[in-house]
């Protein structure tokens, strides 16, 4: 159909934009997209005895992902200490998800609700620790909640409490971490959600004899259900790969699957079985943002 | 004489989409505009009449067909190599510049001397009234000071063509009044070729000294406004220019007859049925009865002041509108309910193929 | 008696659990900024106030080399990923879609998408190959790991601003009988600038903020501020942490006040 000199400036138009996004591209593939494929291979390699790896194929790395072999009889059983560190993230980052979720909704109901004005003041209030060093945060928080620090000190010298409370180094300390350093996540996608939300609605609710109650489950969330599915997403996904939160807040002991992950590399244990974690975690988060894309897509076509 | 033509579009098509879904916004169009003439593309959203700006431009390339400046064939010249300047309907005023970088970037672009470009620019803004707004940024400006500087910006490298899309869209009714005056002025003193694209037919009627009509992708009918107003060659530029009637009829010898059994008296080259079209301040409304006029009753009555729209029903219901000037006051005036007679003026009915 | 009115967008306890949240957002930073003007070695028990601590970061080598390390880093980290971000920004928006755009910008997203220690043990391993085999153990890795991740940071930004921008202005241009060459050099740049300004901005906090894949590419001794920090959580915490965490905190905001500045729509 088009002619000829139209083909030549289409052909012409892609060969620019992919010639512009080449560097970019270049950058990615030695720094960041090019070493995950070398994670696939190394997942099914035999580990070397002082770390790295031996180049002989295994299975090995994915089996002792949930098995574990008996040091006498050499018979596999499950992995308990595994499951328990998969049990953990998983629980930890769900609670994460509910806690910021709880606390995220009416603070961004709040911010939509505000006059126009003071709306983006109050937005940039949750953008500040957004963008904030995770590892301050994290440290901010652990100077709350340790052994001697401020609400300890504050409880104790007001009398509420005798004996200071344990809270650092056990999973509420990383739930309460991880539930801090990522609200904002959850705050800013509901708020998106909730701006665009015609008030008129409510109106409409309440003419036709809704209570608040019912005009919230009835009217609100459903619709705005797809900025609570990406707020969800959005926190539940680094949650699980969390890292620096539960080595600052959990201790050594109380381990998420990042910092799992990082013992098998770091202390040189079982490079194979640190890859296929790594992908076990990819692929986990893969699907939860393809599960998030197919949500969003479906939040902007009503019809479809 | 023939007059000389500046602009020449030959065969023109332009289809956007691929496979199942190829929409021909531009389907075979040919016209020639001629010197200096002030030239109308009128028509409907969507009716292509943007894209055929956009192919004189350069800004798109036409799927087949040529597009001649001057004879030469500059189909696939880009934008910045033809004499050529478009006024967009944003305007697309540079908002980083200032109104005279703005005027002068054409020029500045051209590599034409500093001198040149300062002497030019005052004398573009001294032509749109502009010239104490020199330093100002463009978004200082009210939205018809934004208009005149779009305007000075692509008169300023005195192109052989000027394009104007709906350049007055965005201005509230007395300021595009203003402008249409302002732009006829323009173009006589520059004699620059104006063509100019609107889906308003009032605007098109009083700038234009030639209209093309458009629809669905294709030239409906190339005219002065006159031709245009009083000799529709179809039904869609009957009912798009101007209000007007239709009557079903049947061509009888010596004119057409209506569903009524009405004989009316006109041209007709067609055969078989075609629709009668006559513009309601042809419809003359006259006693019931009278010799000749074809019987109609009042429905009622829309008054617009000095006229009033006559809303009324032939025999076998067909509906027809005449406009009659109000009747003083006091003075009787026609009613609803009433039995008439309507006369068409002379040599104003006229008969459409379908 | 006050009249109540019936205010359409009020649920009841809402505005309590926001402000309350808003308070547990800021209480902890609070704190932090608090205690780094503590006299005392003590990150809990206020003993009066004092730079002590700022001065005592300020005479610590180490943290002065981190400090510098940090800033070279996120400087190159900030130019390159904003220099290759604005090409592809400009190569993957406002021309007609084209055989695998979408690949590209899942491609440019990626870090943004995968947990970051996947992508820092993967790293260690490539960049480890590499080591031994060139023998080079220099800032190099750092600054192209940080230049890979910040892309997005910096492409995402550009892109919006390239987005909004009227496309009829670059037509205007080339009619007005600019080259595309002069088009991009007197139109389009010009006008891209903020994004640019912002995008770079963002890379930078980005890169300054960055912990797990500097501590897994990282050779010995070159630490940035964020690791030495984390480093120092072996020891007993001093509130030597809290000040290098306040300054950063203070220049994180200074920098992300300068990017709403410039993001915001102007009328």
């Amino acid at each position: 159909m088009a002619s000829r000199a139209e083909e030549r400036m289409q052909r012409q138009s892609a060969r620019n934009g992919w010639l512009l996004s080449l560097p970019a591209l270049g950058l990615l593939l030695i720094a960041a997209l090019g070493p995950l494929l070398i994670i696939f291979v190394y997942s099914v390699l035999t580990p070397g005895q002082y770390g790295n790896v031996v180049w002989e194929f295994s299975w090995d790395g994915w089996v002792s992902i949930l098995f574990t072999r008996d040091i006498f009889d050499g018979t596999l059983g499950l992995a308990d200490a595994h499951l328990t560190i998969f049990w953990r993230s998983v629980s930890l980052s769900l609670m994460t998800t509910l806690a910021t979720f709880a606390l995220g909704f009416p603070t961004a109901w709040f911010i939509a609700t505000r006059p126009p004005r003071q709306r983006g003041l109050w937005l940039f209030l949750i953008t500040i620790p957004f963008w904030t060093n995770l590892l301050i945060r994290t440290f901010a928080i652990n100077e709350v909640i340790r052994q001697e620090g401020v609400l300890n000190t504050f409880l104790l010298w007001t009398g509420v409490i005798e004996r200071p409370l344990s809270i650092i180094y056990t999973d509420t300390a990383v739930l309460i971490g991880m539930a801090y350093v990522y609200l904002p996540l959850m705050v800013l996608p509901l708020f998106a959600a909730i701006d665009r939300f015609d008030m008129r609605l409510l109106e409409a609710g309440y003419d036709l004899y809704a209570s608040r109650w019912q005009v919230l489950r009835r009217v609100i969330l459903p619709i705005v259900k797809p900025g609570i599915v990406a707020g969800s997403i959005l926190v539940f996904v680094p949650s699980l790969g969390a890292y620096v939160t539960p080595r600052v807040l959990g201790g050594g002991k109380n381990m998420m699957i990042g910092n799992f992950i990082e013992l098998q590399f770091l202390a040189g244990r079982n490079w194979p079985l640190g890859a296929a974690l790594s992908v076990t975690l990819l692929l986990i988060v893969t699907a939860a943002l393809l599960i998030y894309v197919r949500a969003a897509n479906r939040g902007s076509n009503p019809h479809g | 004489m023939t007059e000389a033509v500046t602009i020449e579009a030959r065969n023109a098509v332009k289809a956007f989409g691929q496979g199942d879904h190829v929409v021909r916004a531009l389907d075979d169009v040919s016209i020639q505009i001629r010197k200096g003439e002030f030239f109308t593309l009128l028509g409907p959203s969507g009716c292509g009449k943007t894209t055929l700006l956009r192919l004189i431009a350069g800004f798109e390339m036409p799927t087949s067909g040529t597009i001649l400046l001057d004879g030469a064939d500059i189909t696939e010249l880009p934008p910045n190599k033809r004499p050529v300047n478009t006024v967009f309907q944003s305007y697309a005023l540079f908002p980083h510049l200032t109104v005279a970088e703005n005027v002068g970037f054409g020029l500045t672009m051209q590599g034409r001397p500093r001198a040149e470009v300062t002497a030019r620019v005052a004398e573009m803004l001294a032509l749109v009234k502009l010239e104490a707004m020199a330093g100002r940024k463009v978004s200082q400006l009210s939205g018809g000071q934004q208009q005149r500087v779009a305007l000075a910006r692509a008169l300023a490298p005195q192109p052989k063509v000027l394009l104007l899309d709906e350049p007055l869209s965005a201005l509230d009714l007395k300021l595009r009044k203003e402008m249409q005056v302002e732009l006829k002025r323009l173009q006589t003193e520059t004699g620059i070729t104006f063509i100019f694209v609107t889906h308003d037919q009032e605007e098109a009627l009083t700038m234009s000294d030639r209209i093309g009509v458009m629809s669905a992708g294709k030239l409906q009918q190339v005219g002065s406004p006159k031709d245009i107003y009083t000799r529709p060659v179809n039904r869609f530029v009957a009912s798009f220019i101007g209000e007007t009637n239709f009557l079903p009829a049947t061509v009888v010898p010596g004119g057409v007859r209506l569903a009524t059994g009405d004989v009316v008296e006109v041209a007709a080259q067609a055969r078989g049925d075609v629709t009668l079209t006559v513009r309601p301040e042809q419809v003359r409304i006259v006693g019931a009865g009278e010799a000749g006029a074809i019987a109609a009753t009042v429905k009622f009555l829309v008054y617009f002041g000095t006229d009033t729209h006559c809303h009324l029903a032939l025999a076998d219901g067909t509906e027809v509108v005449a406009r009659v000037q109000s009747p003083a006051s006091g003075e009787a005036g026609i009613e609803a309910g009433s039995a008439v007679g309507l006369r068409f003026a002379s040599g104003a009915a006229q008969v459409l193929e379908d | 008696m006050a009249e109540r009115r019936f205010e359409i967008g009020r649920i009841p306890g809402f505005a309590t659990v926001a402000v309350a949240t808003f308070v547990m957002l800021y209480l902890p930073i609070a704190t932090l900024v608090a205690f780094s003007f503590n006299e005392g070695n003590s990150i809990a028990v206020w003993e009066g106030l004092s730079l002590h601590w700022y001065r005592e970061a300020w005479d610590n080598q180490a943290v002065k080399d981190a400090t510098a390390r940090s800033l070279i880093i996120a400087v190159c980290a900030a130019v390159i990923s904003t220099t290759v971000a604005t090409m592809a920004a400009l190569g993957t928006t406002r021309r007609a879609k084209f055989r695998g755009e979408t690949f590209i910008y899942v491609a440019i997203n990626q870090p943004l998408m995968v947990p970051e220690i996947v992508t820092a043990v993967a790293l260690m391993i490539f960049f480890g190959m590499i080591k031994v085999a060139t023998g080079y153990q220099g800032l190099g890795y750092l600054i192209l790991a940080h230049s890979a991740f910040c892309i997005p940071f910096a492409y995402l930004p550009i892109r919006a601003r390239l987005e909004g921008m009227d496309l009829s202005l670059e037509a205007a241009a080339s009619d007005l009988y600019a080259t595309p060459w002069k088009t991009f050099r007197h139109v389009t740049l010009p006008l891209l600038g903020p994004g640019i300004l912002a995008g770079a901005m963002l890379a930078f906090v980005i890169s300054l903020d960055d912990v797990i894949i500097t501590e897994f590419v990282k050779s010995g001794g070159q630490d940035t501020l964020p690791t030495y920090m984390l480093g120092q959580l072996r020891r007993t915490m001093t509130p030597e942490v809290n000040a290098i965490s306040t300054a950063l905190l203070a220049l994180t905001v200074m920098l992300l006040t300068a990017f709403f500045l410039l993001t915001r729509k102007r009328d």
